[in-house]
């Protein structure tokens, strides 16, 4: 154990240069939120931005949407404490938006209109179609949201000093005036400048750390295996097995499922598959994927040397010292790399990494509401433009008011499991419906409705019997002193995406929809032309 | 030149559509074999043959860093791929089918 302080680091006061950072970033995007506002009057404008985002701009701020605090800080920091297992962490986190290009890009933009809903009920009855997509949708978004909200107050608790349930109310406020004024118009490009100062952050670091080493990786390497780390009292040189794949593949079953969950979640998050709808049509969006995985895989490209430079520069014992999950390991490096100054603006970047995924949850949010449950369910598809825009904005603050509630409750609590469940609901409620819907002319209202219950709620289920939560969360351990669930698959998706694909093309054959078949030969010009999409 | 105005119905039902449709998805299909294939390629690597990836290849570089980020560009550049292939041959048969259905 280390006893004393092993490092002189300024990192969880408010420095000046932090709180410059802090102001500068606070203070430009309010002032576009200002901008914004005057631009957002209608519906359109709130959900869409007006469809008049450009390809590289979509493209970014999907990049930003998705590059959450999470993904920077935790996986510099697995690289750094646990070394090659970070990096394969990281390559599953981009694998999901190829498919994503492949599979649904084009349709969803052309059939929908403000929501996923809108491509899933297309041909379908409207209300249950668009109460079932609400659930699952709304749940994802909450589970996103929470580990969002505890994640950012932990780390700005960490990083500036501030208490935490401040932190989370300072997050939960800032974000609500973004969405609530500016719409998503402000939130876009709220993710744009964060994206933008994400990705110069992070290439600054990787840049000087690599300088350091003379540009040649190999030195870097050498170093990670010559640092030294102290296990149990014992401190002994880190060594080769950083550069090896540990622990995180064991079971070859669980790592199948946690890819599936990855690679599918993405094409079922609502908050990713709503950019889709500011672009102008099927082309932009196309190529706004294109820019989006261009940014995301660079950025998993360059986190490891971030993170294998912290364990080389900063060492496992002090990162650890700070944080046992590793998440300061980048915060450290920048104050060794470039002092003060550097880790004040690495640590405003963060801040502003959080508030960006935030906003952009939040308005999914309050759209599945507004726009899904209140204009088709409760209206009946015949709200005014001014009570559905009221509704959004309505919806805005009682989900903005939730998310920082549910960021005080759940302080103190492990909450990586909720971002699984989020990937676990999304790729098995609202990615087989939208697929069916897009592909298969026999879907019905009643197998579409079935397929996103079964999928919710079978990954919710599956989830709280998991190792993970049953033993983690609810304390059961094996004889071994491991924890254990009544299942001993981790993470679901193998089992309820499937299940939920199964349960839509059962209860499809069993319920024949003629009005549904007949449309989709329309809705077939639309999906693949173009014809007739908003 | 006076071109032939279709109906929806004869779009829908022409072969050129039929093929448009099973070309988009036959591209897709085969992308998103290759891109499984690569992933879970370099899963099933490191589950069943890690003393692979522990090759040391070069100063203390294994094996495993640059096969980890190889599976990270090849994913975009199957994204490229569909991007060029949308971009060359996809919409300007769009295109001119919709040209057919206007008057």
């Amino acid at each position: 154990m280390p006893t004393a302080i092993p490092m002189q680091t300024t990192l969880g006061s408010p420095t000046a240069s932090a709180i410059f950072f802090f102001f500068a970033i606070v203070s430009i995007t309010l002032f576009i939120t200002y901008w914004a506002a005057k631009r957002t009057k209608t519906t359109k404008e709130f959900y869409a931005a007006g469809r008049k985002i450009s390809a590289a701009q979509n493209g970014l701020a999907l990049a930003g949407d998705y590059m959450s605090a999470a993904s920077f800080l935790g996986i510099a920091g697995m690289v750094a404490l646990k070394g090659y297992d970070g990096m394969i962490y990281a390559t599953g986190w981009l694998v999901g938006w190829p498919a994503l290009m492949f599979l649904i890009a084009g349709p969803l933009r052309n059939l929908g209109k403000f929501t996923f809903a809108d491509v899933v009920s297309f041909r379908l009855r409207q209300k249950p179609v668009r109460i079932a997509s609400a659930i699952g949708g709304i749940l994802t978004v909450l589970f996103y949201t929470i580990a969002q909200m505890v994640g950012s107050g932990n780390l700005i608790k960490l990083m500036f000093g501030i208490p935490y349930e401040w932190a989370v109310v300072i997050v939960g406020g800032v974000m609500l005036v973004y969405v609530l004024f500016g719409g998503m118009l402000a939130t876009t490009w709220v993710q744009i400048i964060k994206a933008c100062l994400l990705l110069f952050g992070v290439s600054v670091m990787a840049i000087i750390v690599l300088a350091k080493f003379d540009f040649n990786p190999g030195n870097l390497y050498y170093a990670v295996t010559q640092s030294s780390e102290t296990v149990s009292g014992v401190t002994a040189r880190v060594g080769r097995k950083a550069l090896e794949p540990g622990g995180l593949v064991t079971s070859p079953i669980d790592a199948i499922s946690l890819g599936l969950a990855l690679m599918f979640g993405l094409l079922g998050l609502p908050h990713i598959l709503q950019r889709f709808f500011t672009v102008r049509d099927a082309k932009a969006a196309r190529i706004s994927v294109l820019y989006a995985t261009g940014c995301i895989g660079y950025f998993y490209c360059i986190i490891p040397i971030v993170g294998f430079g912290a364990c080389a520069l900063v060492g496992r014992d002090v990162i650890a010292h700070f944080d046992k999950g590793g998440n300061m390991a980048a915060p450290l490096l920048a104050e060794v790399l470039g002092g003060t100054p550097f880790l004040g603006f690495i640590a405003a970047v963060a801040f502003a990494t959080i508030l960006a995924v935030v906003a952009g949850l939040t308005l999914a949010g309050a759209s599945a509401y507004s726009h899904d449950v209140y204009v088709h369910v409760i209206k009946r598809g015949k709200a005014t433009e001014q009570e559905a825009v009221a509704t959004a904005k309505k919806a805005t603050v009682v989900f903005g008011i939730c998310a920082i509630l549910l960021g005080i409750l759940f302080k103190g609590q492990n909450v990586a499991f909720m971002v699984g469940l989020a990937f676990a609901i999304a790729c098995s409620a609202n990615f087989p419906a939208l697929l069916l819907s897009i592909l298969w002319k026999r879907f019905t209202t009643a197998g579409a409705v079935c397929a996103i219950l079964v999928g919710a709620f079978l990954s919710v289920g599956m989830i709280i019997v998991s190792p993970t939560v049953w033993g983690d969360v609810f304390g059961h351990k094996g004889p071994d002193g491991k924890p254990i669930g009544l299942i001993a698959l981790k993470n679901p998706a193998i089992v309820s995406m499937t299940a939920s694909f199964v349960a839509g093309w059962l209860v499809s054959l069993v319920t024949k929809e003629q009005r549904a078949e007949d449309l989709f030969e329309n809705e077939k010009l639309r999906t693949y032309l173009g014809v007739g999409a908003e | 030149m006076a071109r032939k105005v279709k109906s929806v119905h004869e779009v829908l039902e022409s072969r050129e559509f039929k093929h448009l449709v099973a070309r988009r998805w036959r591209v897709s299909s085969i992308l998103s074999i290759l891109l499984f294939a690569i992933y879970y390629g370099y899963i099933l690597l490191i589950g069943y043959n890690k003393k692979l990836l522990m090759r040391e290849i070069g100063n203390s570089t294994t094996l495993g860093i640059p096969l980890g980020v190889s599976v990270i560009v090849l994913s975009w550049v199957l994204t490229v791929i569909y991007v060029f292939w949308a971009n060359k041959s996809y919409d300007p048969e769009v295109q001119r089918l919709k040209d057919h259905l206007k008057e």
